[in-house]
């Protein structure tokens, strides 16, 4: 793929040992160049020719290619997300879709930015570097907006958990996850790890950060002010990552073809800790008019961005960025996602405290140009021109597609495969046994080999981390201000509809912040679908915005940024569509938080919200009869409302101990995963048809329970939410009439060997390894 | 009583020790590596995180920092020293405690809440505590294995520097269980886990931890 460009700059032919510049573009008008290899469409080369009245040289047409491609430009979902930035406004929103992440005010001044980005095409490539800059890049994004990052999440997603491939990959991600952000020093408080076989050869890393900062320090990526300089600071430029955006996400795997792993990006959590705090430091003494980092795409990104969203005019003497590899040639560098930098524009009179700040943290930072009159992005190499260039070209007026959608002529098939017509269990046994294959299934199943290798403690505001259903972070010791945050998305559901998918994806991740009782504000997604040029693929794409944009509307929420990754396909299979969904939740006070597991014996179980006999897309469905049809649960979103509005005051007010939401493997899941949680059983009696109570997905539920189970019922009456009671909590079984007795010890013992018997069990015997012994595991 | 928190390039829960310092009573001092400048503390923590990425050996890099030499000359003196998890792979790198920490022997990064016996409660940073008390506090690190040559071990056993033991589960492969060790005088003590991360019900699973931050008071004061 780079050999393409590097052919044009040093190979042999017509401009061999001669640097590709302006004046000889303009003077070879009819040099045949590679970009179709570099991912630009016969059209779209094309109009960059038409732009700039010749052809590009090799410097602009890498530019264009990797901020043309389907990861940059956002060419065939523009039309489609339209719809977010189409909702009305918010009065939490500070800053909106457009910025590398939104900001959302939160109270007291406080202000919080939020982000999920994917990492999916590299981490299939190479797991562990490509899941560590996931995290790298996401990381850098809130840092840019001028916050503190606080948190990380992930959601991953696998081929069949016993597949060979997935323990190739499962272990390195997680490793890569947890090895870049412990090494940061940010906790890790939550996210989601499903398997599913659509995901072999296409798995999905993806990655939240959230970050916390003042309203006054909210930072923008524009360049204004002629005369600025243009620093580029952190890590020197390499090799790696080179057309990752254009070789990698935006395009679909296949059997043959070179090896893409020196597309992946390798990562340094080191020198992006120093650059935290670097940044930090410079935004506090107020050194930057503007910044932006540099990720996918790299220096093409950042340059053509500020310059676009700022004047339009800026100079780069590409020659003085510090390199890793002397070799590389202009094309290379301008594409380069080496990691770990950042681009700031700086008045010259504040550019030697700048440069202290850096040295001070041992960050190199060099400038490379400045901002100038005019509204064109130009480039030398040692004195000659290589670019020259109109960066809105660039940056926001690349293609867009109007791409053909269609129906998939399945779904009605898909849809009509009722699993009402599935076998039910209908004995205690029967029952008991359905119960722990779901829990033990790899989806249900605890997930603490997975969490273990992260922290989640660091920097000692994690009030809730996973296993709770949300993450929730204190943000002021003072006044105890706190942040719920949840990441959601059932890919089953959007299977067997996108539109409705999507909608319970979004009630799910606002379900998980209320039962923690947080007030939802704002909402973040990461839409991983197949190939945009499928129309099926673009069909459910379409239908899922179209969904999830309607629901945000329906329950207030802006959406304040997000991200697209198509191309999630091998040959032409596609995963399941997967719209994960994140919300973003305020607690005024986090000491009123409530955690999901059960600690006391006497309180009364109460289940909020009502049970429909709904099993299309279930885990029970899937686990149990490996079954995928029907239609998915019914969206009911102003029951949704009510009940995150029922758990809010219940929280507020302390009524309840505990609360579990209930979602994937429906009541029979939640209930074990709070009783397990402190290994407190409870008694119970749920409704005539215990199959449908324990194993329907309904929406809009939650198990809760209390000391004054009255309190509670006059409060849910007032929120308009039915309440069942099924028992009390105590002893050391889950007994349930109709099942019989579960003992949580033989619960504990399935819920947890699932993924240690799969990938390894990282255990240590007590009394410890002799002297001298070599490490086995 | 002005203990001072040592933020070297990479260092974590830093901002976690000084939270600890501040319950226990104290007054942090933030102290940056390349100065050398204790600005007059009673005492210094090395907190936790990855200094210098890991790289060489953890802590190998920063034990060479400026102020580590103010350390090492000060903690010769008697003044107390707490380090904690990359803290204590500085403080043995530094020659001020005995022994290595080398990479987990399941060779994961290994986060959970874990039970500690306090083996010696007569420490400058664990009289806090009683002798064989049980205590529970958060571990994670990816290089957390105690090794020391056997007589070595044997030696340390004898005069009863175990000043910190695992017990139910040890979580990385430590030799004889042990999480934390102490200098002979029992004023410099570096330990795996991390007691910083167990002060407030609210974020920890416990309040365990804080009795390491409440013993140096003492200590600085009967001094």
């Amino acid at each position: 793929m780079t050999q393409g460009l590097s052919d044009l700059d040093t190979g042999p032919g017509p401009l061999s040992h001669r640097l590709d510049t302006v004046a000889l573009a303009e003077s070879t008008a009819d040099v045949e160049q590679p970009y179709a290899e570099l991912g630009l469409a016969n059209d779209e080369y094309a109009r960059i020719r038409d732009i700039l009245g010749r052809r590009p040289t090799t410097a602009e047409l890498a530019m264009y290619s990797v901020m043309w491609s389907e990861h940059c430009s956002y060419k065939s979902s523009k039309v489609h997300l339209r719809r977010f930035g189409d909702l009305p406004p918010s009065e939490h929103l500070l800053v909106g879709i457009g910025e590398n992440a939104g900001v959302v005010d939160v109270g007291d001044g406080y202000a919080v930015t939020f982000k999920v980005e994917s990492h999916n095409h590299p981490s299939y490539v190479e797991p562990y570097q490509g899941a560590a800059t996931g995290v790298g890049g996401i990381v850098r994004d809130i840092l840019t907006m001028g916050a503190r990052p606080v948190a990380v999440m992930d959601s991953l997603r696998f081929g069949r958990a016993d597949a060979p491939d997935t323990a190739r990959v499962l272990p390195g991600v997680v490793a890569g996850v947890g090895g870049y952000g412990n090494c940061l020093g940010l906790p890790n408080v939550g996210g989601e790890l499903l398997f599913d076989e659509c995901y072999a050869g296409n798995p999905l890393v993806n990655a939240l950060c959230v970050g916390v900062m003042r309203h006054e320090d909210v930072r923008l990526a524009k360049a204004e002010g002629v005369g600025n300089r243009v620093v580029l600071f952190g890590a020197r430029t390499g090799g790696d990552g080179i057309g990752g955006v254009s070789v990698l996400a935006s395009e679909t795997f296949d059997q043959e073809g070179p090896a893409k792993r020196p597309s992946v990006q390798v990562g340094d959590p080191f020198t992006e800790k120093l650059l935290i705090e670097a940044c930090l430091e410079i935004f506090a003494q107020d050194l930057v008019t503007g910044i932006q980092d540099l990720g996918g795409a790299g220096l093409s990104c950042a340059t053509s961005e500020l310059a676009s969203a700022g004047t339009g005019g800026m100079h780069v003497d590409l020659d003085r960025v510090p390199l890793r590899d002397s070799t590389l040639t202009p094309a290379e560098i301008l594409m380069s996602e080496s990691q770990e930098r950042m681009c700031a524009i700086v008045e010259p009179a504040k550019v030697d405290a700048f440069l202290a700040v850096c040295r001070k943290w041992d960050v190199l930072a060099t400038v490379i140009g400045e901002v100038t009159a005019g509204d064109r992005l130009t480039v030398d190499w040692h004195g000659e021109r290589i670019v020259d260039v109109p960066p809105r070209t660039v940056a926001h007026e690349g293609p867009v597609y109007e791409r053909p959608m269609r129906r998939p002529a399945e779904l009605d098939a898909l849809q009509a495969d009722d699993p009402a017509a599935l076998p039910r269990p209908a004995t205690p046994e029967e029952l008991t046994a359905h119960w722990l294959a779901v829990v033990a299934s790899p989806d249900g199943a605890d997930k603490t080999w997975v969490t273990e290798q992260y922290d989640r403690y660091v920097r000692g505001n994690t009030v809730l981390a996973q296993p709770d259903d949300a993450g929730v972070v204190r943000i002021d010791e003072e006044s105890h201000r706190g942040i719920a945050l949840a990441l959601d998305g059932n890919a089953r559901f959007a299977r067997l509809d996108p539109y409705a998918g999507a909608q319970l994806n979004l009630a799910e991740a606002y379900r998980n912040v209320a039962v923690t009782g947080a007030r939802p504000l704002a909402v973040t997604n990461c839409l991983n679908f197949g190939s945009p040029e499928e129309p099926e693929v673009m069909w459910q794409f379409a239908e899922a915005v179209r969904g999830l944009a309607d629901a945000c509307r329906d329950l207030g929420l802006p959406v304040t940024g997000g991200n697209v990754s198509l191309y999630n396909q091998t040959g032409d299979v596609a995963i399941n569509p997967t719209p994960v969904i994140g919300v973003l939740g305020v607690h005024d006070d986090v000491r009123d938080r409530v955690p999901t597991g059960w600690r006391a014996a006497g309180e009364t179980v109460l289940l909020l919200g009502e049970t429909r006999p709904e099993f299309g897309g279930s885990a029970w469905a899937s686990v149990v009869h490996g079954h995928l049809g029907g239609r998915p649960p019914a969206v009911d979103l102003e029951a949704e409302r009510a009940l995150g509005q029922l758990l809010g005051a219940l929280g507020r007010e302390g009524l309840v101990t505990s609360a579990h939401d209930l979602a994937d493997g429906g009541l029979a899941q939640a209930l074990t995963e709070s009783a397990l949680r402190y290994g407190t059983g409870a008694t119970l009696r749920l409704a005539a048809d215990v199959f449908t109570a324990l194993f329907s997905e309904s929406g809009a539920r939650a198990v809760v329970t209390t000391a004054d189970p009255e309190a509670v019922r006059t409060t849910a009456e007032w929120a308009g939410v039915a309440v069942t009671e099924l028992g009390t909590t105590g002893g050391d079984v889950l007994a349930v009439e109709g099942v019989g007795e579960l003992p949580l010890a033989e619960l504990r013992a399935a819920w947890t060997a699932t993924l240690p018997a799969l990938f390894g069990s990282p255990e240590v015997t007590v009394g410890s390894v002799p002297a001298g012994t070599v490490p086995t595991s | 009583m002005r203990i001072g928190v040592i933020t070297f390039p990479g260092s974590l829960d830093d901002v976690d020790a000084a939270r600890a310092v501040r319950l226990a009573g104290a007054e942090p001092v933030a102290l940056w590596h390349a100065d050398h400048d204790l600005r007059d503390v009673d005492a210094v923590v090395l907190p936790g995180g990855f200094s210098y990425g890991d790289y060489l050996r953890a802590g190998a890099i920063a034990a060479r920092a400026p102020l580590m030499q103010d350390v090492v000359d000060r903690a010769r003196q008697g003044m107390p020293v707490l380090g904690i998890c990359n803290g204590f792979q500085v403080l043995c790198e530094a020659g001020l405690l005995p022994g290595a920490l080398t990479r987990n022997s399941h060779l994961h990064f290994r986060n959970r809440d874990q039970r500690l016996r306090i083996e010696r409660a007569d420490t400058a940073w664990t009289s806090a505590y009683t002798s064989g008390q049980e205590i529970v506090v958060p571990v994670k690190n990816g290089e957390g294995r105690y090794v020391a040559a056997p007589d070595e071990l044997e030696r340390l056993e004898g005069e009863g520097r175990v000043a910190v033991r695992y017990v139910g589960g040890n979580p990385n492969g430590s030799l004889r269980d042990v999480a934390g060790v102490t200098s002979e005088d029992g004023r410099v003590v570096g330990l795996m886990p991390h007691p910083e991360h167990a002060v407030e019900d609210l974020t920890g699973p416990s309040t365990d931890g804080l009795g390491f931050f409440t013993s140096v008071l003492k200590a600085v004061v009967a001094a």
